[in-house]
């Protein structure tokens, strides 16, 4: 038999972060230490694609990142764009797919098509 | 993105309140809005992105990328039994947040379910207190009416997107009296999924947890 109703009580209510709240996260606390900070995201997919569309990626003015545009084969090149664009450049959107002569060097293997929007967090 | 935007976003998150951030791909704009306040070209198109969970281009007359912010999908397991263990785990991977509830403290231990939300309280105490919204699936698996109908009763009362229980075509039957003598409105009972799960011909508690989620699954993208 149950014993008496024990209350529920906060912390056992609270839900687990979810990925996309830690880029956010990242990507505002490296803004407010005074670095610049670029934002990637998946604005479309096809055929074959490992992150759908809305998955985000911060960078920051070193380099350094959080989170995921694809299964890691063409972070580099976004983070390249993306380092321009902190730098002054406009917002853009990067095109990656197997008819792509420059995405296929940088190893989108998968076979699908994907287009990244980069924009600086300013 | 505006750093002022980002804390916008962030805080929406924060709140669970659902939006869709707006993002005009020629650069010339980018928003929070939701069906109410979109651009009445976009209205529509918010409201799908909200409703599929999925981000989508709106094509015309310019490129605008929309993505949802939903809150996150949870799945609140009533009765600390054996099958809610692979239960939680498969629907984790399935992106839900996991929440069991079981006030019996024999059952609901760390050492059962390591690493799980737990939560000891009168199923209905709990519920009231886990709030469930539109992204909430409730299941109870308990088999012990003194459990599984206060859950059932409360769960029943908010907008969880998918409310079972685990049991027999028999006691189901059984339930869907008690609980309308106890003044659950049929349209209310019509909502409720049981016998719990896909009919897969599930024997495990792996099996009777992939058959439940199934089911979950398929009520969330409306393929039930």
């Amino acid at each position: 038999m149950p014993g008496p109703r024990p209350r529920a009580t906060l912390a056992q209510v609270t839900a687990t972060a979810h990925d996309l709240d830690a880029v956010l996260a990242q990507a505002a606390a490296w803004r407010a230490e005074g670095l610049g900070v670029a934002l990637a995201t998946v604005v479309r997919t096809w055929g074959s694609s490992p992150r759908p569309a809305g998955s985000k990626l911060a960078v920051n003015q070193r380099g350094e990142f959080v989170g995921s545009v694809s299964g890691g084969c063409i972070e580099g090149a976004v983070i390249t764009e993306a380092l321009e664009v902190m730098a002054g450049g406009a917002p853009r959107v990067l095109a990656f797919g197997v008819s792509d002569a420059t995405a296929w060097e940088v190893g989108l293997a998968c076979g699908g098509k994907v287009e990244i929007f980069v924009e600086a967090v300013a | 993105m505006r750093a002022a935007l980002l804390a916008e976003l962030r805080a929406a998150r924060a709140a669970g309140r659902p939006v869709v951030l707006a993002t005009w791909l020629d650069g010339s704009d980018q928003r929070l809005c939701t069906p109410a306040d979109a651009p009445a070209a976009l209205t529509a198109a918010v409201a799908d992105a909200l409703r599929t969970d999925q981000a989508t281009v709106h094509d015309a007359p310019t490129p605008v990328l929309l993505e949802p912010h939903n809150p996150p999908l949870r799945l609140i397991i009533v009765g600390a039994v054996h099958v809610a263990e692979p239960l939680a785990q498969i629907a984790a991977v399935a992106g839900f947040a996991i929440t069991i509830v079981d006030p019996r403290r024999a059952f609901a231990t760390a050492a059962r379910f390591p690493g799980r939300a737990l939560v000891t309280a009168w199923p209905d105490d709990a519920l009231a207190a886990l709030a469930p919204d539109a992204r909430t699936a409730v299941v109870t698996l308990t088999h012990d009416p003194k459990l599984d109908d206060p859950a059932l009763i409360a769960a029943l009362a908010t907008p969880a997107f998918y409310v079972g229980c685990l049991g027999s075509t028999k006691t189901h039957a059984a339930r869907r009296t008690r609980l309308g003598e106890g003044g659950v409105a049929a349209a209310a009972l019509d909502r409720l999924h049981g016998p719990v799960g896909l009919r897969i011909g599930a024997r495990t508690p792996a099996e009777i947890a992939v058959s439940i989620l199934g089911e979950i699954v398929a009520t969330l993208r409306g393929a039930a």
